[in-house]
């Protein structure tokens, strides 16, 4: 039974590479995907995910499935969407969800329109749904290096991400930090995004980094906590979908997805913090 | 003293140059112009719609376009207590991180609470009446226990110039009796303490000058000055309503 458990990262590099590559992206991704749920910001990520997509495709287009190529295309097409969107968000009466739909939407009908026009027979599939079993060691060492560079950066911005989250208009008095923190906090979407469409696709990455932050909120109440719960369930999920996809044949991005989705909707119903099932029952109370 | 209140602070008037803050060009604050002296405690009142929690929220540098001028104010010589809708009480922070929060402005982007701003806090926090609160998540406290973490964050920045929008809002006797004791020893203490309120008994109680504020001054000075029935009977007629068809102003 254990040998089942290990045996396909023992036996073949390529699993054991998709498990390093999946809890690296996660390693990043997952502070940064908890910062977006507590600032409702989910679907801004899966916004953006699609704000990223005309970039890598019109890389493709210029350097076909290059993963430097890809990378700078995906980032500059997010950077600029999100640049615009804070901007316009944060100088005019429009919220932000509005004005990165509107430059979301124009970014990807930008993309298609570049691609039709270019008459390419871009193999789309490996951008929407990534390929983790494919990940080569320069492919490790970027997510790598995105990880990296996330968590230095998280570690500088946490307190004035947190102050903002809680009250919104402190750090807004003090000029430069709010706008540094926002910023910063998108430019951090937008390179972990880009990790998760190297390894899940730029449909899945929003996954990776929602899922075990809604779940956890499940479970603990405390910031420090909540990270270290959102990033054991993404770990497991990582592993649990790599394991189904291995045995049962199924594409891992979805696999891993959907592993960790399970764990979501579990700790939504059963949560010992706010779970439903456990508001169904009569709770004892202390007495003072 | 709670947070080393009281010591040698320079002098640090605040003077207001014909403001006005305007939202797609109708002003909520039209041609302000005041000068408040270091250590007053100023009511800010007026109807709803009359520009007060505009003007707080300028004077903070919350809101940044305006026309005119503000002088004493840099966003570290101000702390600022805001409405509680403000706040995401759901966020998953504790009471003493969400006080210590007041310390960003020693502590920047990396460095750690040092023991003696651990003690700071929790002399702020005791200085409010919420011992024992230190680790309890906001979403749990009540109006008036938020309302107090709120004031020991203001106690913490230990700053000359204190913005206080709608303080009472909500709170119980007991918490209004121990927040304005708070108040009277920062005003002792010689800090400018300007506070936008509906509440004009507890003004005319406690609050020894006034801006009477219906968009325009109506009126500005003491108190029993201030507040007369004429004033008030004539920022009672300020329209809240924009006019959709005024002119361009002159003035």
């Amino acid at each position: 039974m254990v040998e089942l458990l290990i045996d396909p990262f023992i036996d073949y590099l390529f699993m054991r590479r998709a498990l390093v590559g999946s809890v690296v992206v996660s390693l990043g991704a997952v502070p940064v995907g908890l910062f977006m749920t507590l600032r409702r910001m989910s679907l801004t990520g899966d916004a953006m995910a699609h704000a990223i997509l005309p970039g890598a495709a019109i890389a493709y287009i210029i350097s076909g499935l290059s993963l430097l190529g890809l990378t700078i295309g995906g980032v500059l097409a997010g950077l600029v969407v999100a640049a615009l969107a804070g901007f316009v968000s944060r100088s005019s009466q429009l919220h932000e969800d509005t004005s990165l739909a509107a430059f979301y939407l124009l970014s990807l009908a930008s993309g298609v329109l570049v691609i039709s026009l270019k008459q390419s027979n871009i193999d789309l599939f490996h951008l929407l749904f990534g390929n983790i079993l494919a990940l080569n060691e320069a492919a490790l060492s970027l997510l790598a290096f995105i990880s990296s560079l996330t968590l230095l950066i998280m570690a500088v911005l946490y307190r004035p991400l947190v102050i903002e989250c809680a009250d919104p208009t402190f750090l807004r008095r003090s000029g430069y930090a709010s706008a540094i923190a926002h910023f910063g906090f998108l430019f951090l979407m937008v390179i972990n995004l880009v990790a998760g469409f190297h390894a899940l696709g730029t449909l899945m990455a929003v996954g990776i980094m929602v899922l075990p932050a809604t779940a956890a909120r499940f479970w603990v109440g405390s910031m420090d906590w909540l990270l270290v719960f959102a990033l054991l369930i993404a770990f497991a999920g990582c592993y649990i979908g790599l394991l189904f996809s291995f045995y049962f044949d199924l594409p891992s991005g979805p696999a891993i997805i959907i592993s960790i989705g399970i764990v979501c909707v579990s700790s939504i119903l059963f949560g010992s913090n706010g779970g439903l099932l456990k508001k169904q029952v009569s709770q004892r109370h202390l007495a003072g | 003293m709670v947070n080393g209140l009281g010591g040698d602070l320079t002098t640090m008037d605040v003077r207001i140059n014909n403001l006005t803050v305007s939202f797609n060009n109708h002003p909520a604050v039209h041609h302000l112009t005041a000068s408040i002296a270091q250590g007053e405690w100023l009511a800010i009142v007026g109807p709803n719609g009359g520009g007060k929690s505009t003007l707080l929220n300028t004077l903070a540098g919350v809101i940044t376009a305006y026309e005119g001028s503000i002088e004493g104010l840099q966003p570290d010589n101000i702390a600022y207590l805001p409405q509680q809708a403000k706040l995401d009480t759901s966020f998953p922070i504790t009471v003493s991180e969400l006080v210590a929060t007041g310390l960003w402005y020693e502590l920047g982007f990396l460095n750690a609470v040092s023991e003696k701003q651990s003690k700071r806090c929790e002399r702020a926090l005791a200085a409010v009446g919420l011992q024992g609160f230190e680790n309890r998540a906001i979403n749990s406290l009540s109006g008036g226990q938020l309302q107090r973490s709120l004031f020991a964050r203001v106690l913490l920045q230990d700053h000359p110039i204190i913005l206080l929008d709608e303080p009472f809002n909500a709170i119980d006797s007991k918490t209004l009796a121990d927040l304005t004791i708070v108040i009277k020893r920062w005003h002792r203490n010689n800090r400018t303490v300007l506070m936008v309120t509906h509440d004009l008994g507890y003004v005319r109680e406690h609050c020894p000058k006034s801006l009477l504020l219906a968009r325009e001054c109506i009126d500005y000075g003491k108190t029993s000055d201030v507040l007369t029935e004429d004033n008030l009977r004539l920022a009672g007629q300020h329209s809240e309503a924009f006019d959709a068809n005024a002119p361009w102003c002159l003035n």
